[in-house]
């Protein structure tokens, strides 16, 4: 029988749930590697060595590498599991949050000193909100 | 007996914390922020109490996915502020209250509420963001706090509801504690934010503060509203509010006393992606 999940038609969102936290539980372990420096250090020193310790899709390293957040989120990732890589980074929550909109680091500040994005249109797939994917650069929500 | 003589209520922020460790607090950008916590911390001063239950949530620190646990009440003697990949936090080590934990936790687990119980944990942001709001940054915070983690994280996160009537249970066992303690339970995370996805930044400021009206006047309300409202009107991450219900449901007007008074209410945006909200209720003595 089909789970009841009524957050499928909100634009522009993907709800960390049970299925895809299963999908991505290799991703986020990997994410919460790197809360120690030592693995920091091993990370920053050879990304593809230290992602090919972990049984992760080629997709989901790829997506890492590529710092592509929302290819991530689509495979498994969580942002506060995904905010170790920014962290490892030097980048800040902000940064993150706005590198997956596709509006530059400083429009997305200045849209979050304006009082942030606006609910209109963005509440339900179909509608004409700046966060619909006819809007964004980078397309469709999900896989 | 032991005895609940307020609630609070307030977003926890991880910008603020770090705002409060770099030095930032004057900024222009961050002053009118900790403006609107200066009342709180001149009745912090004046109300202090002799434990503090705060609610909050742990983001992906102490549980990453290989524990989830929906509830679970922090019982040690003490709990450091975690690494959460920058270093701890510089903020004293939070001294806990095992007996009334444990207490708390034999009481609500017979009211049916299968809380974890965790004797060794680390706290994140979620917990140290809001005690600095309120406390400042002392040397040591003022009394024991007792941490009870929510997961709001991994959906199905519990509902409203279901959080509402915790509070309820946790009431009950604060109550029947025998010693003469004055408690605060305080209710942390939200409002209105998503940190994912093409519709990150979202912010719902006449959203938020009619949440707030509801929360003060018809909490049964704010407890009935779902989660997909929640999602659709507050943000993915704005879900984090049903934290806040665990608190209200421990005020004595939901257990048939006199309506809370609102000693505080104050809300900014932004601060970093995250409509803040804030709330102080005090029951009546």
């Amino acid at each position: 029988m089909a789970l009841d999940k009524p957050y499928k038609d909100v634009p522009g969102t993907t709800i960390f749930d049970a299925e895809q936290s299963r999908k991505g539980y290799h991703l986020n372990q990997f994410c919460m590697s790197l809360m120690k420096a030592d693995n920091r250090a091993r990370f920053k020193a050879d990304e593809r060595a230290y992602l090919d310790e972990w049984a992760m899709t080629e997709d989901q390293k790829l997506a890492v590498l590529a710092r592509d957040l929302n290819r991530c989120i689509a495979l498994g990732g969580n942002i506060y599991f995904l905010a170790k890589i920014g962290a490892t980074d030097g980048k800040s929550f902000q940064q993150m949050a706005g590198s997956m909109t596709g509006m530059s680091e400083e429009q997305y500040r200045d849209m979050m000193i304006k009082g942030g994005r606006s609910a209109e249109g963005n509440r339900y797939i179909g509608e004409d909100g700046d966060a619909q994917a006819h809007h964004q650069p980078q397309g469709g929500k999900k896989d | 007996m032991a005895k609940i003589t307020a609630s609070v209520y307030t977003s926890h922020v991880p910008a603020i914390g770090a705002a409060i460790d770099t030095g930032k607090t004057t900024d222009p950008y961050w002053v009118p922020l900790f403006k609107g916590y200066e009342p709180s911390k001149s009745w912090m001063e004046a109300s202090k109490p002799d434990v503090i239950f705060l609610v909050y949530n742990d983001h992906a620190t102490a549980f990453s996915l290989e524990m989830i646990p929906t509830f679970a009440i922090g019982c040690a003697a003490e709990f450091k502020p975690a690494d959460e990949g920058w270093g701890p936090r510089p903020v004293p080590t939070v001294i806990g209250h095992p007996e009334l934990a444990a207490h708390i936790a034999q009481s609500v687990i017979q009211d049916d509420f299968d809380l974890t119980i965790v004797n060794k944990m680390d706290v994140d942001h979620g917990l140290t963001v809001p005690l600095n709001l309120l406390c400042g940054s002392p040397d040591a915070w003022p009394c024991p706090v007792i941490p009870f983690a929510v997961n709001v994280v991994q959906y199905p996160v519990p509902s409203g509801q279901r959080c509402f009537n915790l509070g309820k249970a946790i009431r009950k066992a604060i109550e029947s504690y025998d010693e003469p303690l004055k408690v605060q339970v305080w209710g942390t995370g939200g409002m209105s934010h998503q940190l994912q996805g093409p519709r990150a930044g979202l912010i719902n400021r006449e959203w938020d503060n009619a949440w707030l009206d509801k929360l003060i006047a018809d909490p049964a309300a704010a407890a009935a509203v779902p989660h997909i409202e929640y999602v659709r009107e507050a943000g993915s991450e704005g879900i984090e509010l049903v934290m806040w219900l665990i608190a209200r449901g421990a005020m004595d007007d939901v257990a048939g006393g006199p309506a809370p008074e609102v000693v505080h209410r104050f809300y900014h945006v932004p601060a970093s992606n995250t409509g803040v909200g804030h709330l102080i209720l005090e029951n009546k003595q």
